[in-house]
This record gives C-alpha cells, sequence and structure tokens, in this order.
C-alpha cells in the first residue's frame, strides 16, 4: 500500500478542492480551490506514469529513474508528464479568464461575496 | 495541389478557424473582423460537405488524419501493439456533426454583424470575433479528433472561450459576469471530471487513441470484465459529460449564460455547444465502452430518468418565464433530454431519432434566437410584453418565429415531427410506455410555451409594444434559412437521414 500513497494524496488534494469550490462563498476562494482540484488530477497523472516493465519496449520511449532494490530497471513513461503540461496550459489560461470575469464583477457590482452578489442579482430582476 | 488539399481537409477544419482568429485579433479593426468571420464560416461549411461525401464514399465507412510519423503501431506493455500518434477520424457521426456545426455558424455569422454592432461596444469587437472564430475552433475540434486527450483540451478550448463570449454581453445587461462566472466553475469541474476519466482509461490501455482504447477494452484477455478503474471511469464520464451537455439535474449553469450572452452568441452556442457535449458521450459510451456495456450499467437507467426528467422540469421552467431568451434557455434543458432519451434506449431507431433531434433543434433553436435577436436590436429588449401586435410591426421576424415555435412542439411538416416520432416508436419498440408518454406529454408544454410567445404577437395591441421599424434584411434571413431548413427535414431530406442512418448503426458496432 505505501507505493500507492501518492495516489490517496491525489484524492485527498481532489476532494479538497471540490468541497471548497462548492462551499466558499467567496469568489477568489473557490477559483484557488478548483485550481487545488486540478492540481489534484495533475499529480495523479504524474503518479501513473511510473510502471516498471521486463524489457518491454513503450508506446513512447520510457526515461531511465535508476534502478531499484532488486537491481530491476525503474522506468517511467513521459507521456503523462507530456499530457499534463498540457492541461497545467488549460489550468492556468481557466485561472486568468476566470480571474478577469472577477475583476470585472468586482467593478460592476462592488463586491466578490456570492451572498451579496446574489442578492443584488434579486434586486435587478425585481 | 487539389488533389493534396482534399486529403487534408481535416486538419484544415480545425487549422482554418485558427488561423482565421489570430488575424482577426491582429489586423481586424473595423469592418475587416466581420469580413474574415463570414469567409471563414464559409469555407468552413465547404470543406465539411466535401469531407461528408468523402466519409459516405470511402469503404471502410470512415477517414483516418494522422499526424506526424506515428502511423505504424508500436508494442505497449500489457495490451499488444497500439498506434500512439495524434489521428483525426472522420466517420458518419463526425461528419453529421461536422456538417451542422459550420452551417449554424455559416448561417450565425450574417447575423452577427448588425447584431453585434449593437451589442457589443466597438473596443471590444475585434475580439470578440476572434474569440468567437476560436470557440468554432473548439466545437469543431472535439468533433473531428479521434484522441481522448485532444478532445479534453479542445472542450476547453471550446469552453474557455464561452465563458469569455458569455462575459461580453455585460454591456446589456451586469448579470451576464456572474453568469459566465458560473459557468465556468461548473463546467471547469465537469472538464476536471473527464480528466481523471481519460487518465484512467488511459492507466488501463496505455492508449489516447479512441478506436485502440475501444479495441482494448473490449477485448476480455486484455482488460478482465468489470475493471473497477474502468467501472470508476465510466463513472465521471457520466457527471462530467452531464455537465457540459447540461443534463438536468445539472444544468443550472445553462439558463442564464443564454439569456445574458450576446445573442449571436446564443444563436451558436444553444445550437452547437451542448449538442458537442451530447456528441462526446456518444462517442465514449458507444464507440469507447460500447453499447453493450452502458446497457448494463447503471449509469443507463440513471441517464433515461434524467432524460426524462430534463423534458418535464425544462419545459415547466419555460412556462413560467417572462424573457424571452430565458424561455428559451429552459427549452433548451428539455430538448437536451430528448436527446439522452434517445442515448440511453441505444437502438437504432432511437439514435436516429436522438441525432435527428440534435439537427432540427439545432436548426430550430437557431432560427429562434436569431429572431428574437432582430427583436432586441429593434425594441431593445425581448421581455414578453415587447412582443406585442408583433405580427403587425415585424412580420417576417414574427413569422420566424412561430415557424420555429412549431418546430419546438414537433408538428407535422417540420424536423420536429420526424424526430419525436422516431424516438417515441423506439419507446414503444423497447414497451417503455412511461418513457413514450413522457415524450408526448413534453410536447404538449411545448405547446403551451409556444403559445405564450405567439398569443402577444398576435393579439397584443400593437400600440401596446415599443414603435420600432421592421428588422433589417441580414437580421431575418438568416432565420429564414434555418426555418427552412427545419422544413426540409421535416418533408423529405433523404441526403440527411441516410448519414444519420448510417452514424447510428456505426454507432451500434455495425457498418
Amino acid at each position: 500500500m505505501s507505493g500507492l500513497y501518492n495516489y490517496w494524496i491525489f484524492v485527498l488534494l481532489m476532494m479538497v478542492g471540490l468541497y471548497g469550490a462548492i462551499a466558499k462563498r467567496n469568489l477568489v476562494k473557490k477559483l484557488l480551490c478548483l485550481s487545488l482540484f486540478q492540481t489534484g488530477i495533475f499529480i495523479f497523472y504524474i503518479s501513473t506514469s511510473v510502471i516498471q516493465v521486463d524489457g518491454v519496449r513503450f508506446a513512447t520511449p520510457p526515461v531511465h529513474l535508476g534502478h531499484g532494490h532488486g537491481g530491476e530497471a525503474a522506468l517511467a513513461n513521459p507521456l503523462p508528464h507530456v499530457l499534463i503540461l498540457t492541461a497545467i496550459v488549460v489550468s492556468v489560461s481557466t485561472l486568468a479568464v476566470a480571474l478577469a470575469i472577477v475583476i470585472n464583477i468586482k467593478k460592476e457590482f462592488g463586491t466578490i461575496e456570492a451572498d451579496q452578489l446574489h442578492s443584488l442579482e434579486q434586486d435587478l430582476s425585481s | 495541389m487539389i488533389a493534396a488539399l482534399r486529403d487534408d481537409i481535416p486538419a484544415l477544419i480545425v487549422l482554418l478557424p485558427l488561423l482565421a482568429a489570430l488575424l482577426t485579433a491582429m489586423f481586424g479593426r473595423g469592418k475587416t473582423a466581420w469580413w474574415i468571420v463570414a469567409l471563414t464560416c464559409w469555407s468552413l461549411l465547404g470543406l465539411s460537405l466535401v469531407l461528408a461525401q468523402d466519409v459516405l464514399a470511402s469503404a471502410s465507412g470512415y477517414v483516418s488524419y494522422t499526424f506526424g510519423p506515428w502511423a505504424d503501431p508500436v508494442p505497449v506493455a500489457g495490451v499488444g501493439k497500439v498506434a500512439p500518434g495524434i489521428e483525426y477520424r472522420v466517420d458518419a457521426l463526425n461528419a453529421f456533426l461536422l456538417v451542422m456545426i459550420s452551417a449554424i455558424a455559416a448561417v450565425v455569422a450574417p447575423f452577427a454583424r448588425l447584431s453585434v454592432r449593437k451589442e457589443v461596444p466597438a473596443s471590444l469587437r475585434h475580439i470578440f470575433y476572434a474569440v468567437f472564430l476560436l470557440c468554432i475552433t473548439g466545437l469543431l475540434g472535439i468533433t473531428i479528433t479521434g484522441d481522448a486527450f485532444n478532445l479534453y483540451v479542445l472542450l476547453e478550448i471550446s469552453s474557455l472561450t464561452t465563458y469569455a463570449l458569455v462575459a461580453m454581453g455585460k454591456n446589456q445587461d451586469k448579470r451576464a459576469l456572474t453568469a459566465s462566472y458560473h459557468y465556468l466553475i461548473l463546467g471547469t469541474v465537469g472538464a476536471s471530471f473527464i480528466l481523471i476519466a481519460i487518465g484512467y482509461l488511459f492507466m488501463v490501455t496505455g492508449t489516447l487513441n479512441m478506436a485502440e482504447m475501444a479495441r482494448i477494452l473490449s477485448d476480455p484477455n486484455l482488460v478482465e470484465p468489470g475493471n473497477r478503474t474502468v467501472k470508476t471511469a465510466f463513472a465521471m464520464l457520466v457527471v462530467g459529460l452531464g455537465l457540459k451537455m447540461a443534463l438536468f439535474p445539472l444544468h443550472a449553469w445553462l439558463p442564464n449564460a443564454y439569456t445574458y450572452a450576446p445573442t449571436a452568441v446564443t444563436a451558436l452556442l444553444a445550437s452547437t455547444a451542448t449538442k458537442v457535449g451530447v456528441y462526446a458521450t456518444l462517442r465514449f459510451f458507444f464507440t469507447i465502452f460500447g453499447p453493450g456495456y452502458m446497457l448494463k450499467s447503471f449509469a443507463n437507467e440513471a441517464m433515461l430518468f434524467m432524460g426524462c426528467a430534463a423534458i418535464v422540469h425544462g419545459s415547466l421552467m419555460a412556462i413560467q418565464q417572462d424573457n424571452v431568451k430565458r424561455l428559451l434557455a429552459w427549452s433548451s434543458v428539455a430538448q437536451i433530454g430528448y436527446m439522452a432519451v434517445g442515448i440511453c434506449l441505444a437502438t437504432e431507431r432511437s439514435l436516429t431519432g436522438s441525432l435527428l433531434h440534435f439537427f432540427n433543434h439545432a436548426l430550430v433553436k437557431g432560427a429562434l434566437f436569431i429572431a428574437v435577436g432582430a427583436v432586441i436590436y429593434r425594441a431593445g429588449s425581448c421581455k414578453l410584453d415587447d412582443l406585442n401586435g408583433l405580427f403587425r410591426r415585424m412580420p417576417l421576424t414574427a413569422f420566424a418565429i412561430a415557424l420555429g415555435g412549431l418546430g419546438l412542439i414537433g408538428l407535422p411538416l417540420t424536423g420536429g415531427f420526424v424526430s419525436k416520432w422516431f424516438l417515441v416508436s423506439a419507446a414503444i419498440e423497447r414497451k417503455l410506455w412511461p418513457v413514450a408518454f413522457v415524450i408526448l406529454f413534453g410536447s404538449v408544454l411545448a405547446v403551451v410555451y409556444v403559445m405564450r410567445i405567439v398569443e402577444p404577437m398576435v393579439f397584443g395591441d400593437p400600440k401596446a409594444g415599443p414603435q420600432v421599424g421592421k428588422a433589417p434584411p441580414t437580421l431575418i434571413l438568416p432565420a429564414w434559412v434555418l426555418c427552412a431548413g427545419s422544413f426540409y427535414c421535416g418533408v423529405s431530406g433523404s441526403g440527411l437521414r441516410q448519414l444519420v442512418e448510417k452514424a447510428a448503426r456505426q454507432l451500434l458496432g455495425g457498418s
């Protein structure tokens, strides 16, 4: 089980992030939690890249990580790393767009607390 | 030269709007931006029609396009040889959606010129058009790609641009900003679930190519049936894709986003964005997991129930709205329900119905939002009161809204009738009487909310409404083109049905 502890961390980070993204009432805090959620997923992807192999060629050339305790080669598949670079870019862009929207919300409504925004919106529609 | 270009069409369909978006952002000041958008959208329609012909003519049933020198399979531990590169694979379903998306974009583009001039400030217009093209890039890319991770990235391109486009409605109503923010949070959570699911599937299969994934997952020697990682991936996909396609009860972002976005954006999104979510669902559930896996799972019955709930809830909410845009947005929630029901019944007839409903709803909702956009252009807003006596003030616009409404109800001669007919008969075929009843009941509810729009237009006092002139022809012609399309589907539409039936057969594993 100890070898799988990074998967536990992934699930924990993800759950904390998801909970915060839903439960927090401040729009910026929501975004921080959303980032945490996504970071959890990045850790998961990176964790999947380490695979034990016995002389089998990979779909993509593996990265050599030195030798394990038994002398067998410890290898990593670089594909998940590359995938997650792309996902990090996506996540950063999402955060940028989101913060731009939050800045505009602050300008137009004067607040970034979800409760106050909600009551301001109620006033607008009535 | 031409022949070589023809082979490269799958790549061009994504590259063309991507590069055009760059051009628009750099040189699109003044009137140039709109011309770049219009020319791009029209050439995209041409390209996807040619591609659809190639797909129908090809012996294997699909057109494949690989990027880079990665065509040859290489061995992967445990699962045999797989193709490592990114592949665009266009079968009948992709071709059908490509034609649909580019057709809607080609029709919305002429409408956008005046509508955007009214609703988006001049300093932002070239950026608006650049983002609009990027959104089309994303939507077309999702549809054309044969690579699961590629699908995620393009899904995020289309979603991110959608958030920005919705937020650009803030000059009309500042609630566009909060609508966009909520959409962003829910959309990103949905996309993250899809990302996890793709990671799980990658762990099990060692590939991201959808066709290879399908092959490996269906082979009991490589992946044991009932594999828990695969099951979890399936569950994550149900949630993630449910959020993206706004299936009840995950639809909370949709009504506000569609109401406050600039009308040209609403017309494009309502006809294409949620459909692309439904497409991704079809692709994952049928092509990758296979109809057998899906029918045996709990998610199938759950989604069937959610689809029925969406039809009833969406229609009931639509009936209570005073803002026409919001009314139509709630009706979209209901229409997604019909498509979900068609998917879950999983017979050739129901899938044909579901896909035809894709197309009809895209045409009809596009027409309705464009016509409503014409009303906004003249009257400045689109409350039900603004429609008073519209038949006398803006007869062509009012008539387009009425015809679109008939399509939503699904009266004979409109495309909506054909697709609902297929769905009802598929439900009866499977002996699911309550489902058939819900579909018919949904049509009755549609009569009620369409009547709420039509009634003030016909019987309202024209003097009570704002005193404005007729809509300019470039605003209303696109709505009429889409209405005509809806009637074409209802009356003949044999070319379309041939493509759709082939797509349904391919999804169920036939040719």
